[in-house]
């Protein structure tokens, strides 16, 4: 990292397009104008601000891969939140959205710092993890990529789509899913919360040194990291995000 | 620049106002305790576990567990605050004061880099640990601080954004020059006061 310090300034982008992408989720698409690019898992922060001035701020991991000219947001709706009603059921093209970033200089992958890469995801948690898979394809990037995702059911697995197809033309990509409270007919994938065997099965062995990026709610995120450690990875190379009940 | 944008259609949701007096800018208020790390939680035997001033002192100190239980402990109750926006009001902990710690250590040294299990660092100004501002916390809210909150011990620097808070903190080492810790190194703010919203680089 750069050692050099610059003001973060607040900027407004321009939201171009929204995308619903589960049930609970929505993508938002935004040009903003002097963007410097980011990192792949790094996030922004929002500020909204009322007409009496009132104002309120919330983090949110970047999507979108560096290559991406816009910046891509994804948004869990909060029931009782107080910012990300607004981001998914008010907020549309061509309004602007008041952010600053990138930020976070940690739980962030470049292609050329290479692998192999364990993603580890629980539900929205997959949003800077997406953006590392993203830059990766874009960048024409071979590393080896396991991804486990957890999702409570099919209809809830975020950018399910795009992944089918990203792990389709490419075979050092793998995907591995598991819903934890209901599976479609005929599901032969995983259908409990992530244990020991399961990443005994899917993580690459402790040998193999995989980087390893853990990003979710905090007991998903504090389970697989320990268990992570406990069967022989290196602690320093587990990297964790969480992903809590408080992002209003 | 973006002086007067308006969010079109934002409410938002207003505080009392015995609660917003308390809650710095950009946070909003919490009842959970929310998790945050950069990594697997450390988690080192009691026996195995011991704190030490070293650095530029004359000549390093170091507790063993049961030596600093027997230290004599404070009740604190602050209000805390993350970078990453929430606010907690009225934390209740047990710890002993960076005071007691230092008071048979001479030293020179201007600033402390706390350091922890897991290899997480963090840097403070003297001035910000000393004269009843910190404390190294093992009980929370009656409860012997639990791992993945710092556990069995974690610095406490409530005035501070709470990452300045180092979890399972083992030591500081005091230092006559500065030294950027983890976050501090990675683009968070290098003194972190939450009422200046100091949270990033150049705020």
């Amino acid at each position: 990292m750069a050692g050099v310090p610059r003001k973060l300034a607040w900027r407004i982008g321009e939201v171009v397009a929204t995308n619903p992408d589960t049930p609970r989720t929505k993508s938002l698409f935004l040009e903003v104008p002097g963007w410097e690019g980011h990192r792949a898992g790094q996030h922004v922060d929002v500020r909204l601000t009322a007409e009496d001035g009132y104002q309120a701020q919330r983090s949110y991991s970047i999507a979108s891969a560096p290559e991406d000219g816009r910046v891509e947001l994804l948004v869990e709706r909060l029931d009782d939140g107080e910012v990300s009603p607004y981001l998914t059921d008010e907020l549309r093209a061509g309004d602007g959205l008041e952010l600053r970033g990138p930020i976070g200089g940690w739980f962030a992958w470049e292609a050329r710092e290479g692998g192999p890469l364990l993603l580890v995801a629980g539900g929205s948690g997959i949003v800077p993890l997406m953006a590392m898979i993203r830059h990766r394809q874009a960048a024409g990037n071979d590393t080896p990529v396991r991804l486990l995702f957890s999702s409570r059911s099919f209809e809830e697995v975020s950018f399910r789509e795009e992944l089918e197809r990203l792990a389709a033309e490419d075979e050092t990509l793998e995907i591995i899913h598991t819903l934890t409270r209901s599976v479609p007919p005929g599901w032969k994938g995983y259908d409990r919360r992530i244990d020991e065997e399961m990443l005994g099965e899917v993580a690459f062995s402790p040998g193999e040194m995989p980087l390893a990026f853990v990003c979710g709610p905090t007991p998903l995120v504090e389970a697989v990291a320990t268990t992570l450690v406990g069967l022989g990875h290196d602690a320093a190379r587990v990297k964790t995000e969480r992903f809590g009940p408080t992002g209003g | 620049m973006s002086g007067g944008f308006i969010s079109r259609g934002f409410r938002g949701r207003r505080r009392r106002a015995e609660d917003d007096v308390r809650v710095p800018p950009g946070q909003y208020l919490v009842e959970g305790f929310p998790v945050l790390s950069a990594g697997p939680t450390p988690r080192t035997p009691l026996e195995k576990w011991d704190f030490t001033i070293k650095g530029e002192v004359d000549g390093p100190k170091t507790w063993s567990w049961e030596e600093f239980r027997a230290l004599p402990s404070e009740q604190i109750t602050r209000d805390i605050h993350c970078v990453t926006k929430w606010s907690k009001l009225g934390t209740t902990w047990e710890g002993v004061s960076v005071d007691t710690l230092l008071e048979k250590v001479d030293t020179a040294a201007e600033y402390v880099v706390a350091f922890c299990d897991g290899g997480y660092t963090t840097n403070l100004p003297l001035d910000d640990v000393t004269g009843g501002k910190a404390w190294v916390a093992h009980t929370y809210e009656g409860e012997p601080l639990a791992p993945e909150h710092g556990g069995p011990a974690r610095l406490l620097v409530p005035h501070l954004y709470f990452w300045k808070s180092a979890k399972w903190v083992r030591g500081l080492r005091l230092v006559a020059e500065d030294e950027p810790g983890f976050w501090e190194s990675l683009g968070y703010h290098n003194h972190g006061d939450p009422w200046r919203e100091q949270r990033y680089w150049g705020d």
